[in-house]
C-alpha cells in the first residue's frame, strides 16, 4: 500500500512531507540522541558560507510571546568542513538532505552552490536569500525582484540538483519575488523565513539582542506564513515548501491547504525535539479523519477544489 | 538525555524570590555530574515557549527525586513558582557538562565560590567531593540577607562564608572579598555566579586549577541552536567557538572568553 505520506518534489522522492527546517537542528547530530533521523522526509541542514562564520555576538535571541526572536549571524563551520566532515556524517541515513546555500556575495553563493550540490547525499539546494541578520548578502537579494532573479539563474547554472529559493517575508508583496525567481529558473520555493522584530530591555533601555534585530520565528508568525504561501501558490507553477510556527500535525494540514506541499518545522525542535517524529507519527490518522487517501489531496485546497497539480501527478 | 514529565513533590520559596523545586522521575538515573542542567517547559501553552535552562541543586538517586533552585524573575519563573505538589512539569535533560568531581582527589581542599543564582549547581558538587574525601571550603555571596539561602546545607559540607552587597549579613562586599580577606587558597577552585564575579576568581589565581560554569541566553540546549556560544579565550575574534550549552556549561578558566 502507499504511504498517504509519500511526496515528490523536483529532486526529492520523500516518504513523508515533513522535514526540520534549516538553522533549526544544526547538521543533524544533536537531534540524532533523540531519535532515529531515518524518520524524516528530509533535513535541511544549516546554512552554509564559502568560509567559517562566527556570527553575532550574543545574546542571539529573546522571547515574545508565542515566538522567539534569533540574530545568529549564519554561524557555521564553512563550506570545506560542510562537504567533508558534516554531510558524510548524514550519509549513515538513509534521508535526502537540502542544503541551504548562504553567502555574502553572488560568488559566495555559487562557489557554495556548485560544490554542496556534488555531495551524494544531498538532493536539493535552498537558496537563503532571506537572512536577516547578517550585514551584507542574505536579505538584500531576496528583497529585491531583479537580485533575486539574477542570483537564482546563476546558482541553477552550477548547481547540479533542484534549486528551492527560500522567500523573505519582509518585502511589500511577496509575490513579485516568487515570480521572479520562478523567472530566473527556481524548481521550488520553501517560505517563510523569519520576519525582523525587535525587543527592548526594560532596565537598560537598549535592544535585548546584540544585532538589535532578529528573525521572527515559532507559533506567532503561523498566520503570515499561510497568508504568503496562499497567495503565492496560486500565481507560481511551483511547488512550496512551506514553514513558519508548526507545532502539530494540524497545523502541517492547515499549510498544505494553504498551498504547500511540504512543510519543515523549526522552532518547536528547540520545545520540544520530538516534534518531527511525533508529527510525523500523527498524520496519517488525521489525513484519515479529514477524509483524505494522500497528503497531496490537501496542497492548495483553499483555493482550488478538486484539480491536482502536475508535480503531484505521475 | 530524555523528555519526562515529572512530579512536584515540592516548590517552595526559600528566600527572597528564590524557589526550592524538588521533581521525581526516572530522568534522575542519568544524572551524574553536578552542574548539569534540566530545560524547563514551564506551561504547555505558548507565553513563555521556549524552555527555561536550571541547573540541577541536588540529585537524589535514592529518593528518585532531583532539586533545582530558581529566582522568580520573569514570566516563566513566575509561573513555575505557582505550580504546586502534584502537578507534572515538563523535564529535558539532563543536559551539558559538568563540574569535573574526579579533578579532585581525596586530602585535597577544594574551593567553591557561588554568586546568587549561581549557588545551586555547587551544592552537589560539594556533596560529591566531600564524599570522596575532599576538604571543601564554600563563599556563597549574595545581594543581601534576604537572598540568602543553603548556607546550612553548605555549612554541614564544611567551612563555609557568606557575603553580601549591602552588608546585612555576612561579610559586607563581594565573594573576592572574603577570600582576600581569609587569603583563602585551594588545590582546585570551582565557581558559579555572574560574569563579573567568574572575571575576577578567573583573574584571582586562588587555586591552580580553575573551573567555571558560565550563563548564556539558550535556544535548544542541546547545542543545535548556536543562540548561546563564545569565543575560545586564546582566539576572541575568531571563528572558533564553545557552545556554553552543549560543550559546556563548565569550563576550565582559560578555556573561552568571558
Amino acid at each position: 500500500m502507499r504511504s498517504s505520506l509519500s511526496v515528490n518534489l523536483p529532486g526529492l522522492s520523500l516518504k513523508n512531507p515533513v522535514m526540520p527546517a534549516s538553522g533549526c537542528f544544526g547538521f543533524g547530530k544533536e537531534y540524532s540522541q533523540f531519535f532515529d533521523l531515518n524518520v524524516l522526509g528530509s533535513i535541511m541542514v544549516k546554512a552554509t558560507t564559502p568560509e567559517p562564520r562566527f556570527g553575532n555576538p550574543t545574546p542571539r535571541v529573546a522571547e515574545t510571546p508565542g515566538g522567539m526572536l534569533n540574530a545568529i549571524g549564519l554561524q557555521n563551520p564553512g563550506l570545506e568542513k560542510v562537504v567533508s566532515e558534516e554531510l558524510p556524517w548524514l550519509e549513515r541515513f538513509d534521508v535526502p538532505i537540502i542544503a541551504n546555500v548562504a553567502g555574502s556575495t553572488e560568488e559566495d553563493y555559487v562557489r557554495v552552490a556548485e560544490r554542496i550540490s556534488k555531495a551524494p547525499n544531498v538532493h536539493a539546494l535552498e537558496l537563503n536569500i532571506s537572512c536577516p541578520n547578517v550585514k551584507t548578502g542574505g536579505i538584500a537579494f531576496g528583497t529585491d525582484p531583479e537580485m533575486a532573479k539574477e542570483l537564482t539563474k546563476k546558482v541553477k547554472a552550477v548547481s547540479e540538483v533542484p534549486v528551492y529559493v527560500k522567500l523573505s517575508p519582509n518585502v511589500t508583496d511577496i509575490t513579485r519575488i516568487a515570480k521572479a525567481v520562478e523567472a530566473g529558473g527556481a524548481d521550488g520555493l520553501t517560505m517563510i523565513n523569519t520576519l525582523v522584530g525587535m525587543r527592548i530591555d526594560l532596565h537598560s533601555a537598549t535592544p535585548i539582542l546584540s544585532n538589535k534585530t532578529g528573525g521572527l520565528s515559532g507559533a506567532a508568525v503561523k498566520p503570515v506564513a499561510l497568508r504568503m504561501i496562499y497567495e503565492v501558490s496560486q500565481q507560481v507553477d511551483l511547488p512550496i515548501i512551506g514553514m513558519g510556527g508548526i507545532q502539530n500535525a494540524e497545523d502541517v494540514i492547515e499549510f498544505f491547504y494553504a498551498g504547500a506541499s511540504a512543510v519543515a518545522v523549526g522552532t518547536q525542535n528547540f520545545v520540544d525535539p520530538f516534534v518531527c517524529p511525533t508529527i510525523i507519527e500523527e498524520l496519517p490518522a488525521l489525513l484519515e479523519q479529514l477524509g483524505y487517501n494522500h497528503i497531496s489531496e490537501c496542497t492548495g485546497r483553499s483555493w482550488k477544489k478538486h484539480e491536482q497539480l502536475a508535480y503531484h501527478r505521475a | 538525555m530524555r523528555k519526562e514529565l515529572c512530579e512536584i513533590v515540592s516548590n517552595a520559596c526559600i528566600a527572597d524570590s528564590i524557589y526550592e523545586l524538588t521533581l521525581s522521575g526516572s530522568i534522575v538515573n542519568e544524572m551524574h555530574g553536578p552542574g548539569q542542567f534540566v530545560h524547563v517547559k514551564v506551561t504547555g501553552g505558548l507565553d513563555p515557549m521556549l524552555r527555561r535552562p536550571i541547573s540541577i541543586a541536588e540529585i537524589n538517586k535514592a529518593a528518585g527525586t532531583f532539586t533545582i533552585i530558581y529566582r522568580k524573575q520573569g514570566r516563566g519563573t513566575s509561573l513555575l513558582a505557582e505550580k504546586k505538589r502534584g502537578e507534572l512539569v515538563d523535564i529535558l535533560g539532563p543536559l551539558g557538562n559538568g563540574f569535573p568531581v574526579e579533578a579532585a582527589v581525596n586530602g585535597e581542599k577544594a574551593i567553591l565560590v557561588g554568586g546568587g543564582i549561581g549557588v545551586p549547581p555547587l551544592y552537589e558538587l560539594a556533596k560529591q567531593l566531600v564524599s570522596k574525601g575532599v576538604k571543601v571550603i564554600s563563599i556563597l555571596g549574595f545581594q543581601n540577607e534576604n537572598a540568602v539561602f543553603y548556607e546550612r546545607q553548605f555549612a554541614e559540607l564544611g567551612e563555609t562564608y557568606i557575603a553580601t552587597v549591602d552588608g546585612s549579613y555576612g561579610t559586607k562586599g563581594f565573594v573576592t572579598d572574603v577570600i582576600s580577606e581569609r587569603n583563602l587558597r585551594g588545590d582546585i577552585l570551582y565557581t558559579c555566579g555572574p560574569t563579573p564575579m567568574l572575571k575576577a576568581i578567573e583573574a584571582g589565581g586562588y587555586a591552580p586549577e580553575v573551573y567555571l560554569s558560565l550563563e548564556e541566553r539558550m535556544g535548544c540546549g542541546i547545542g543545535a541552536c548556536f543562540a548561546c556560544v563564545c569565543h575560545l579565550k586564546g582566539d576572541p575574534d575568531g571563528h572558533s567557538y564553545k557552545k556554553v550549552c552543549s560543550d559546556g556549561p563548565v569550563f576550565r578558566a582559560g578555556e573561552v572568553a568571558i
